[in-house]
């Protein structure tokens, strides 16, 4: 694997298994993802979405396995949160993403701060880059909004959209979408969607987590089932409709389907 | 009514106005009502010197707060690092120059100060006590160990007043005000190195990454850690930080007395606490501001002193201090988040004059660029 920019993938998950002392959560996963694809991972509550995003942002360590991000090999043992940043994987949560009392620019640059000399934040600039973040990066219009506006006068899909614009200006290699509609109303899932394409047009790679296949549909250019820690499917978009999708999947939940096109 | 809506706006934007109206109505009803005492000088100097230590102590305690954790040790560090300085520097001063070793003390103390900051940090961040419970155990634990130290007894600082610590720290600046006839009036030192400090600090907690992480500490930890901000070494430093001022506090009130007593500090702790509130910060974490400190200090500091010139019985002294603190919390959450603009709208459609927008609308557009 080479590790300069002429890399295939973005994400390269080799035969990935997590334990938790006898209880297998996650079996031999195998899961790549091209450099500008997004991939809608879905499945079940307890299928081991979670667990596999905690294992890509660092928070738990696989038992055994290989990851790849841009082509480098990533080095598990001293793999964490921070560490995790570095090799360009930029995850937005379902609600931890944003200090809610903080204003927009500092949310930006929070842990990244432009600093000067002893560490004092260059505010202007700072600023300077959140509005042009915000303006071009994610396209936001809304009303009223601006640097300075405190993240709690913003709307659940806005903050989504500010999360995933920070995202994209940290030069992600991957970004990790975990549920990130979830207790949003149809509107505002509407507005994340909207900020999921910016990903696209940007050229960069993304794994959207959800267990509402209709959000992930519209956005994702592949879909990969995860039932009972393995994957048991991986359809691309031309060869599915919304409605074959949603039948396989609800089959698959009543345990009628074998598992197909791995 | 278009036009007025910017200025509102941009006046709730100052930090710590709310509070600094307060402080400017109550020495307007001090002038009134005891103008022999609050038009001459000599109040105010009393004022700048006593504020002083409980300022100092608020400004490192809004650190602490807006951090979401609390510090209950710190009358204790007042009493320890006075312990520590005062026997410092007694026993250098048998050695070398009174001033060399009043400076030997100093340090000691800061060092003392930031000591007990640490363990107490290291209790929160690494052990995982609450900080209530553990700043709780190490008031009592460094008072008891003041008090042993010194077998129970206060100790007086022999020539102190002629180092150049005393006169750093806590001289005065004379030729400034003219005096009245009764002997020179000066500016107490200690007043421009709180103002000092509060402006450092300033910059630390709104333009440093350290102030920054406070924070979102503060504000949600589970967003500054997936974030990237150290949480437990913020959370350490921050500790360490509120004990050094604690040291540099009681310096000065040792200094000041030029006496040392194990139980000084103590009736320190909600009066500072008050003045943190009262200026706007949040109890909840996540926001505070240094200038609300400022000023709170001050409403708090005056007071006491304040009634009790006033004539009226100093048995009204806790009751106007209720007062003055109930009204100025219910002035920064009204003025504080935005509600000031949302009322000078409907006073106008009280007045049946159209409002600028339709009910339930957000604010209108500030301009994004």
């Amino acid at each position: 694997m080479s590790t300069d920019t002429s890399y295939q993938y973005a994400l390269q998950m080799i035969g990935i298994e997590k334990y938790f002392g006898l209880v297998c959560a996650l079996k031999n996963i195998n899961l790549n993802v091209g450099r500008n694809e997004i991939v809608g991972l879905i499945g079940d509550n307890g299928a081991g979405k979670s667990t596999l995003v905690k294992i890509l942002t660092g928070v738990h360590r696989p038992t055994r396995g290989e990851l790849y991000v841009a082509g480098r090999k990533v080095n598990l043992d001293k793999y964490n949160v921070k560490t995790a940043h570095k090799y360009g994987i930029e995850t937005v949560y379902q609600d931890k993403s944003l200090g809610e009392k903080q204003v927009l620019w500092r949310n930006f640059f929070i842990g990244r701060q432009i600093t000067g000399r002893f560490g004092f934040i260059n505010v202007k600039e700072e600023k300077r880059i959140a509005h042009e973040i915000m303006v071009n990066t994610i396209g936001f219009r809304g009303r009223g909004i601006t640097v300075e506006s405190k993240v709690s006068k913003l709307s659940g899909g806005e903050r989504q959209g500010v999360a995933i614009g920070r995202a994209m200006h940290f030069e992600a290699e991957l970004i990790v979408l975990d549920e990130p509609t979830v207790a949003l109303s149809l509107k505002e899932v509407q507005k994340v969607i909207n900020f999921v394409h910016k990903i696209k047009e940007g050229g960069k790679a993304c794994v959207y987590i959800s267990h509402a296949i209709q959000d992930v549909y519209e956005v994702a250019d592949r879909f990969v089932v995860l039932d009972r820690g393995e994957i048991v499917a991986s359809i691309d978009k031309e060869n599915t409709s919304l409605k074959e999708l949603d039948e396989f999947l609800l089959e698959y939940a009543h345990g009628r389907k074998d598992r197909r096109e791995l | 009514m278009s036009r007025v809506r910017p200025y509102i706006k941009r006046l709730t934007r100052i930090e710590g106005l709310p509070i600094l109206a307060v402080l400017a109505i109550l020495y307007i009803v001090f002038i009134i009502t005891a103008p022999d005492v609050f038009t001459k000088p000599r109040i105010y100097m009393s004022f700048l010197q006593t504020v002083a230590p409980p300022l100092i102590l608020g400004l490192g305690l809004t650190f602490v707060i807006t951090a979401g954790e609390i510090d209950l040790s710190f009358p204790a560090v007042l009493a320890f690092t006075g312990y520590v300085f005062t026997w410092g520097y007694q026993e250098l001063s048998t050695v070398v120059d009174p001033s060399v070793a009043a400076w030997g003390g100093f340090f000691l103390a800061l060092i003392a100060g930031a000591f007990v900051g640490y363990i107490n940090g290291l209790l929160v961040a690494r052990i995982g006590v609450p900080s209530i419970m553990a700043t709780l155990a190490t008031q009592f634990f460094w008072y008891g160990v003041t008090v042993l130290l010194a077998g129970g007894l206060q100790a007086t600082l022999k020539e102190i007043d002629t180092t150049s610590v005393h006169k750093l720290f806590v001289g005065r600046i004379y030729g400034v005000i003219p005096s009245e006839g009764r002997g020179q009036i000066g500016i107490p030192q200690q007043a421009l190195w709180a103002l000092g400090l509060a402006i450092v600090l300033w910059f630390i907690l709104n333009r440093h990454k350290f102030g920054e992480a406070v924070m979102f500490l503060g504000d949600n930890e589970n967003v500054a850690r997936v974030m990237g901000v150290n949480v437990e070494t913020t959370r350490i430093q921050l500790f360490t930080m509120m004990g050094m001022i604690g040291g540099f506090a009681g310096v000065i009130l040792t200094l000041q007395a030029r006496v040392f007593y194990p139980t000084q500090g103590q009736g320190m702790l909600l009066p500072v606490m008050a003045a943190v509130f009262i200026g706007g910060t949040s109890i909840a974490g996540g926001l505070g501001t240094i200038v609300g400190t400022f000023w709170g200090s001050y409403i708090i500091g005056s007071l006491e002193a304040g009634v009790v010139a006033t004539g009226i019985s100093g048995f009204y002294v806790q009751l106007v201090t209720g007062l003055v603190m109930g009204a100025s919390v219910v002035l920064n959450i009204i003025i504080g988040e935005g509600r000031l603009v949302a009322m000078s709208d409907r006073v106008r459609h009280w007045t049946g004059q159209k409002r600028a927008a339709p009910p339930g609308e957000a604010l209108p557009h500030e301009g994004a660029d």
